[in-house]
């Protein structure tokens, strides 16, 4: 059951995890929107670790000026379940 | 291709995993050879312009495009792609980049073997922070009121930008069509 739909606003984790992960750094700690579920696809962190965790994975838009805090443009990029809280 | 670079330090990192994974016997050199063969072969920009060209001339398989990227490829016989493929439409007031900003994870059978620049530190840490400078790099300007969307792809999503289709098209045949669709326009870095 996926937690968030399209449209909802999310925060990315901030922290920086202890070991491989697939939130890029210039995302962490910044609020976006939902913009569909891609699908679901097992999390990577845990893969490596050998755990197979399937989870929802969210396209989810950031603007440029809460990513950088200047310009007008989009970041879209996929992010796994475990990385989104609500905001 | 991008230039001869057998003799490079990652060169030479490459060969020694391949020899591990053939030694482990999780793939052997005939594979390996015949994936290469197979794409060399068939994995170019021409398939990416094809599918444009027939967005632009046929509006119902736009919209199916867009809505199914995987499902109008292999319409047009591209099948087997091992991600989620994902059209992202320019208009007048928006305008499409992509990048893997982690990697450099790219559509390759749609688009052929990527650019150097698409897989540098350089393109992949700046177009998602300042993507009207790095497109004026590339020589596309845009006006200051176009929306910019970088698409940051990933192994499992990719995408594929659709350009927005010439004005003047009357008379003009999908290989005319598809002639005037570059890879740098299916990238995002050019209008076309």
């Amino acid at each position: 059951m996926a937690r968030f739909a399209p449209g909802d606003r999310v925060r990315t984790r901030a922290a920086d995890p202890d070991g491989h992960t697939r939130l890029p750094r210039y995302a962490r700690g910044h609020v976006g929107e939902v913009l569909e579920l891609r699908a679901t696809w097992a999390l990577p962190d845990e893969t490596v670790r050998g755990n197979h965790r399937p989870e929802p994975v969210y396209a989810v838009r950031f603007g440029a000026g809460e990513l950088w805090g200047t310009g007008t443009h989009a970041v879209i990029l996929d992010l796994w379940e475990s990385y989104l809280e609500d905001e | 291709m991008s230039g001869w670079h057998a003799e490079l330090p990652v060169a030479a990192r490459v060969r020694e995993l391949e020899e591990r994974l053939i030694a482990a016997g999780l793939v052997t050199d005939a594979e390996l050879d015949d994936i290469l063969t197979s794409v060399y072969a068939s994995a170019s920009p021409a398939n990416g312009a094809r599918m444009v060209a027939r967005a632009w001339t046929d509006p119902a398989y736009r919209e199916r495009l867009l809505a199914d990227g995987n499902a109008a490829a292999a319409e047009l016989g591209f099948t087997g792609l091992h991600y989620l493929l994902k059209a992202v439409e320019n208009t007048a007031g928006v305008h499409n980049v992509i990048v893997c900003t982690l990697c450099s994870c790219y559509p390759t059978s749609l688009l052929g073997p990527s650019p150097s620049w698409y897989k540098s530190f350089a393109y992949r840490a700046r177009v998602v922070r300042e993507p009207r400078a790095v497109l004026a790099e590339f020589g596309l300007r845009l006006p200051e009121q176009t929306e910019i969307r970088v698409w940051d792809a990933n192994s499992q999503t990719r995408y594929v930008v659709l350009p927005v289709a010439p004005e003047q098209r009357a008379g003009l045949d999908e290989d005319a069509l598809a002639a005037m669709v570059s890879r740098n326009g299916l990238i995002g870095t050019a209008l076309r």
